[in-house]
């Protein structure tokens, strides 16, 4: 290294860690006014609802809010649940086993986000051409487990995080 | 930027211009030399100006009675349109406003795909431009959210979920939007929010965009460069006031009739039921100038893929003056374009009325035939054109087609011996 380049590299430095300073300053400031806008405490603290299913007689389901989202509790009969059995995996766009979809031993309980996974609408119940959901939005298809046979949606419903508190009483969250 | 040298007449006014030269400024607005031959399709620019002017005025008095809150919005409209006092008309120029601000912004669009006015030497001004239409694209959405009626929650949701289509951060990133796990009151009040700040950067645009617009001087329908000044052009003052007033007038008129006469018919019905995050309408259209962006967006049967095309038909827009490589600019003198031109017209038209229709049977393949040909005009159309078309003679001059096409010759002579 010759003279010259030593003179220029105490300049560098000092350079270098201005901006560097600056750039974490920078960063420090922008931060909280990116992170101001996720979902806050009040959001976060609604995020459990206990439901009593008592009332849902087989065949039917319930609809309940949570996350400000509907959450679809279908009891379903032993009919929909071979149904949802017999499907070959090879027809599903987004393949998953109806079990995985449920608790084990709690078959007839399907729990999920009734959130159609395209755009966010709210698919009907008992529509379309899989006897299960449809959404009006845009077209996607839903079986009688929830998953997507048909349409512009890239994935099966949700299932969200939930669990059994006894056996009339469903805690979701 | 001025092309002369201006010194107010009187003492304080020189003062003044010392230290801050608007007065120069304002003269040279006032002398800006324009093409003489500008035809009615050019006044859309003084139209556009007006709307925005309408709709931060309107819309700064709807502010002052309107409560951004889940709980209370809707209810506070529907008190803006009962209670306040003549609450109900500024509320229908303010939404109608919207509508007739893309009306005029489409024109003014088209304007400049016809004339080539998005040619070289005037990219900026149309990138601008283009800035100024995405943001009033988001103004009017987040817009249309604040009624807190169900189009109003079920469009926020399906549009802010296009953001979920985005590989590996696109849950975070519509959350980060809502504020919430789903569309709710965060969501109402961070849009009211942004809703308010657009119209001022869409100001700042339309500054720089006019600002753009003075370096090279106006494009004109024969699309050929002129000397400013000089008897090509006229100053802005009073020649192109006075015109662009005219128009304003006859725009205005229409803009009235809808306000008066049919406030709500190009609003949808739906609206006027309180947001219910348990029910989808059944039929989810947007507002009319979104339509053919929506026709794309479900013409894909791929949740990516659709919202991709849906915002490249947007972008490629940014790039058109690069895929044009015709040098003529004016269609006037671009025989096949033109007729490809008028054929994009069509298209996008008809992807608008498909966006509207249920996508399904015969009105998803005309949405995906409209959605091949869109792209296919910017990417195949427009610079093949360009390359292979033998374009008609281009006068040297803006008098010269005047003063050959049926004007006394002898007018002509005249007119180039003072030359």
């Amino acid at each position: 290294m010759s003279k010259e380049e030593k003179k220029v590299n105490r300049r560098d430095f000092l350079f270098t860690a201005s901006y560097t300073i600056g750039a974490v300053g920078l960063g420090a400031v922008v931060w909280p006014l990116v992170h101001q806008m996720n979902p806050d405490k009040a959001q976060q603290a609604l995020a459990t609802t206990e439901v009593d299913v008592s009332q849902v007689e087989p065949g039917n389901s319930i609809t309940v809010l949570w996350r400000g989202k509907p959450v679809f509790l279908k009891r379903r009969t032993q009919d929909e649940i071979a149904e949802a059995r017999a499907v070959s995996m090879s027809d599903l766009p987004d393949p998953q086993k109806d079990e995985e979809r449920v608790k084990d031993g709690k078959d007839e309980w399907l729990v999920m986000l009734g959130v159609c996974t395209h755009l966010g609408c709210v698919p009907l119940k008992d529509k379309g051409d899989y006897n299960g959901w449809f959404c009006p939005c845009h077209g996607s298809h839903y079986d009688v487990s929830g998953r997507i046979r048909k349409g512009p949606a890239p994935t099966n419903m949700e299932i969200p995080k939930y669990e059994f508190v006894d056996n009339n009483t469903i805690k979701i969250g | 930027m001025s092309d002369h040298e201006y010194t107010p007449k009187s003492k304080a006014g020189k003062w003044f211009n010392d230290r801050l030269p608007l007065l120069t400024l304002g003269a040279h607005l006032t002398d800006y030399p324009t093409p003489k031959n500008l035809n009615y399709w050019w006044t859309f620019g003084g139209i556009l100006t007006f709307c925005l002017l309408t709709q931060i005025i309107t819309g700064i008095v709807l502010a002052m009675h309107y409560v951004a809150h889940a709980d209370l919005a809707f209810a506070s409209v529907e008190h803006i349109m009962r209670d306040v006092n003549y609450g109900w008309l500024i509320r229908y120029i303010h939404s109608n406003g919207a509508s007739m601000f893309f009306l005029a912004v489409y024109i003014h669009i088209f304007r400049s795909l016809f004339y080539g006015s998005y040619k070289s030497p005037r990219e900026v001004i149309w990138i601008i431009g283009l800035l100024i239409y995405l943001l009033m694209m988001a103004a009017a959405f987040m817009g249309y959210v604040l009624p807190w009626g169900q189009m109003s929650f079920w469009g926020a949701t399906v549009i802010t979920n296009l953001f979920s289509a985005i590989p590996l951060v696109g849950e975070s990133i519509t959350t980060w939007l809502w504020g919430a796990y789903s569309v709710d009151n965060p969501t109402l009040n961070r849009f009211f929010s942004l809703h308010y700040l657009i119209p001022f950067l869409i100001l700042g645009l339309v500054v720089l965009h006019i600002w753009a617009l003075h370096v090279p001087g106006n494009n004109n329908p024969v699309g050929i460069d002129i000397k400013k000044p000089s008897k090509d052009t006229v100053p802005f003052h009073p020649y192109i006031t006075i015109k662009d007033t005219f128009a304003l007038l006859m725009f205005m008129i229409i803009f009235a009739g809808f306000v008066f006469f049919s406030p709500n018919v190009l609003g949808h019905s739906d609206n006027y039921i309180p947001a219910n995050p348990l029910v989808t309408p059944a039929h989810i259209v947007p507002e009319w100038y979104l339509l053919p962006f929506y026709a794309i967006l479900r013409s894909v049967p791929d949740k990516l893929g659709g919202v991709i095309l849906m915002f490249g038909a947007i972008f490629i827009l940014f790039v058109l003056p690069w895929l044009d490589t015709s040098k003529v600019r004016s269609a006037v003198f671009r025989p096949i374009y033109r007729q490809f031109y008028w054929i994009f017209v069509l298209d996008v038209l008809m992807l608008g009325y498909m966006g509207a229709m249920p996508a399904e049977g015969i009105y998803l393949v005309l949405a995906r035939v409209g959605t091949i040909y869109y792209f296919a005009h910017f990417i195949i159309v427009m610079p093949v054109v360009g390359l292979l078309e033998k374009t008609d003679p281009i006068p040297m001059s803006i008098s010269e087609p005047v003063l050959t096409g049926g004007a006394d010759p002898a007018l002509a002579r005249k007119d180039n011996e003072k030359i």
